[in-house]
């Protein structure tokens, strides 16, 4: 039995200076008939409540699959933790019995999904879906969670809550689907919110309520929420904090302002010289040349070496440092920055200590 | 493939600078070929070509329809309602908007896989809802489109080779029969693919790799025009950027002119040298890049500027942020007047009655608002 006081709101917790979440060292492997795939590969983090930690990486780098290993919502088989752990509030989440795993899930931690269309369920009605997390959690009557669901609805901005309250999912639009899943995530006031990819499928001016929205959430309960997402942009204007992930690892983590000022991983350069923005028309893009790696053949060393244009093969790296057989640890580079990258600070432009 | 026949060689040379351009005068091989073979002068990208593509009042509406047997028509969808837009050769249109605005039906329309309802496409000044059979056939081959999903748009039973040839079928008088093996391996080391993988299926690639299987697929019939429909919206960013650049090599190279369809309002900037903004089935709003993006004046394309996430955190802040309430009327019932009128700001009586027309009121370039007015909204990157 886990003596978790989830009963405090998250912002009196706030100064008391615990990490609300810790993740340490995890390692997630998927077992298949074509072999292992090894998508979490030593990721560690930890979140603070009212912080936004951004996990930014392409599609393949393990950023959703560490967020589901921290929901506890990986299908086992063919997922498997094999290394690490989570703690959430101090109490370590992988030892739990499933019992107690599933109380912290809502009033502890919970999660909004990309894709809100079938994410819901067709058929029943929204406010009965936002309403269930008062029925199985707190044990209200269907009445009394059906008046809370109206006024989740209100709380994330669904114009004429209790007229919709009854509507099934298709009548709503992408954006208002998507609240929806905001209010079923934030119906019990949870201590961290994980919005994977919340406005991917979204269009941009509904992109920028969803996030407003999120934004004000967290002013207003003090959560800590983590924003995994593959958009720079949506980084940059919403988050403290930004770890990057290629090929299952983190390979750099800093404050948003200055890993996207200057970055100290070759990838994370590589990325921004890569996007095109919308406040200049700028010069030819400078891609990353190839392609992903593929999660069951990671390359040796730094999983990044074969595309990388600084790396440092044979007779030119440093002893220790040679990039295809020397696996670069996440360090320090400079105060506030960790980067996986033997060569970081000359990505940064400082002189190596 | 030994030996290339001597027509295959000049069209093959037409296409890949690095291949001998053998001696063989026999031009007149392939029709289009000449243009193609004249990679397009440097400083054509923004200037003045001729009118290849001339849209005007394109109209696509669908009917709805009520009832299994004896099916009754109660209304139309007008995805297309009123669309004008022109696109000279070398240069890159944008046309942005948001999803249901009716930009991927403009595409089929332009590539005649749908027919319009209203007004007209004409290319190179002939109507192409009145041509048949040759003609047709001819402006399919000139006109062509690169898909969004690489994953859905090739077949999977057909290898690269085959897609790829799959045109020459059709149009034969392009490639000679004896030289398509070693075109199609031209074809593909040129978007930049293994010329070895000619004989694997599509899933044996990633999707950056099928959209370059796509593009190579559209330069086998020597095209002038490719409507490239959210070529890179199902990309990575990594691999987005290095179709982005094959894209705009391929322009330089063949002298091609693009309508790029995307949402995407940076790459939208990246590539184009004119910018058309959609809303609801018609434009609202058309100037070169920095018109549009750097002084925009219809309400919708300011918020739309808006919403997009900036970069650079130097610059965070500083965005004039417009938030627009609601979500985009249906299609099947727009509202009078103004199509944006229910969620703009500056709505007036005037707004529900006149539909504004695409015209310039001072502000320096076409804007379908009664009270178009510039303004900064994204600020101006100093660096």
């Amino acid at each position: 039995m886990t003596n978790l006081d989830l009963s405090k709101p998250t912002s009196e917790l706030a100064p008391s200076g615990t990490p609300l979440l810790e993740v340490d060292d995890l390692h997630v492997e998927f077992r298949t008939r074509g072999g292992v795939v090894n998508a979490v590969n030593g990721v560690s983090y930890s979140l603070a409540a009212g912080e936004t930690l951004a996990i930014l990486g392409e599609s393949g780098s393990g950023k959703s699959v560490s967020a589901q290993a921290i929901m506890g919502i990986l299908e086992t088989p063919p997922a498997v933790i094999n290394g690490g752990g989570i703690w959430f509030q101090g109490k370590d989440m992988l030892e739990m019995s499933a019992e107690d795993q599933r109380k912290i899930r809502g009033p502890g931690i919970s999660m909004i999904f990309q894709d809100a269309l079938s994410s819901l369920n067709p058929v029943y009605s929204v406010g009965f879906q936002i309403g269930e997390m008062f029925r199985a959690h707190r044990g209200l009557s269907k009445k009394e969670a059906r008046k809370r669901a109206i006024e989740l609805m209100d709380r994330v901005r669904i114009p004429a809550a209790a007229r919709r309250v009854d509507d099934y999912p298709h009548q709503f639009s992408g954006g208002m689907r998507q609240r929806v899943m905001i209010a079923m995530a934030i119906a019990l006031d949870p201590r961290i919110l994980i919005a994977d990819e919340p406005t991917t499928a979204l269009d941009v001016t509904v992109q920028a309520q969803v996030m407003d929205l999120l934004k004000d959430l967290q002013g207003e309960t003090g959560m800590g929420l983590i924003l995994i997402t593959h958009d720079l942009g949506v980084v940059n204007e919403v988050a403290d904090n930004v770890a990057v992930m290629y090929a299952g690892e983190i390979v750099e983590r800093g404050t948003v302002d200055d890993v996207f000022s200057k970055p100290s991983h070759p990838y994370t350069e590589g990325l921004m010289g890569s996007v095109p923005q919308v406040e200049a028309k700028g010069g030819r893009l400078r891609p990353i040349a190839g392609q992903p790696p593929n999660l069951a053949r990671i390359p040796s060393g730094c999983p990044f070496h074969p595309r990388c244009a600084r790396r440092r093969l044979g007779a030119d790296a440093a002893p220790g440092r040679e990039c295809a057989t020397d696996v670069p640890p996440l360090r320090l580079v400079v105060p506030g920055r960790e980067a996986a990258c033997h060569y970081s600070e000359e990505v940064l432009g400082v002189p190596a200590e | 493939m030994s030996q290339p026949s001597e027509h295959g060689a000049t069209a093959a040379s037409s296409l890949s600078k690095s291949s001998p351009s053998k001696s063989s005068p026999s031009t007149e091989a392939a029709p289009g070929a000449p243009t193609l073979a004249k990679p397009a002068p440097s400083g054509l990208r923004g200037s003045l070509g001729e009118p290849l593509l001339e849209i005007r009042g394109l109209q696509k509406h669908f009917p709805l329809t009520q009832g299994i047997v004896f099916k009754r028509t109660i209304g139309h969808v007008r995805a297309v309602d009123g669309v004008d837009l022109t696109l000279r050769r070398g240069e890159t249109v944008g046309l942005v908007g948001e999803s249901g605005c009716g930009k991927s039906t403009v595409s089929k329309l332009i590539v005649a896989l749908e027919r319009p309802t209203g007004g007209s496409i004409l290319y190179k000044g002939k109507d192409v809802a009145r041509m048949g059979g040759r003609a047709l056939k001819e402006y399919r081959r000139e006109v062509q489109i690169i898909f969004q999903d690489p994953y859905a748009s090739l077949n999977p039973r057909m290898t690269v080779g085959d897609i790829v040839a799959e045109g020459w079928a059709v149009h034969d008088d392009v490639a000679p029969k004896k030289g398509r093996l070693k075109r199609t391996q031209e074809l593909l080391d040129r978007v930049g693919l293994n010329p070895d993988y000619v004989n694997r299926y599509p899933h044996q690639f990633s999707g950056g790799q099928r959209q370059r299987i796509g593009i190579a697929r559209a330069l086998a019939l020597q095209p002038e025009v490719i409507v490239c429909d959210e070529p890179v919206s199902a990309l990575d960013v990594s691999v987005q950027a290095q179709v982005v650049n094959l894209l705009e090599d391929l322009q330089d190279e063949f002298g091609l002119s693009y309508l790029f369809i995307a949402h995407d309002l940076s790459v939208v900037r990246h590539i184009s040298d004119r910018v058309a903004v959609m809303y609801l089935g018609s434009i609202v709003e058309e100037g070169t890049d920095a018109e549009v993006y750097g002084s925009p004046s219809h309400p919708y394309t300011q918020a739309l500027l808006s919403s997009v996430p900036l970069h650079e955190p130097h610059l965070r802040g500083q965005k004039d942020r417009i938030l627009l309430q609601g979500d985009v009327p249906s299609p099947a019932d727009p509202p009078s007047g103004c199509r944006f009128r229910t969620r703009c700001w500056k709505a007036q009586d005037i707004c529900a009655q006149e539909p504004p027309a695409l015209v310039d009121r001072g502000q320096g370039h076409p804007s379908a608002c009664h009270f178009a007015e510039a303004r900064t909204v994204v600020p101006v990157d100093a660096e």
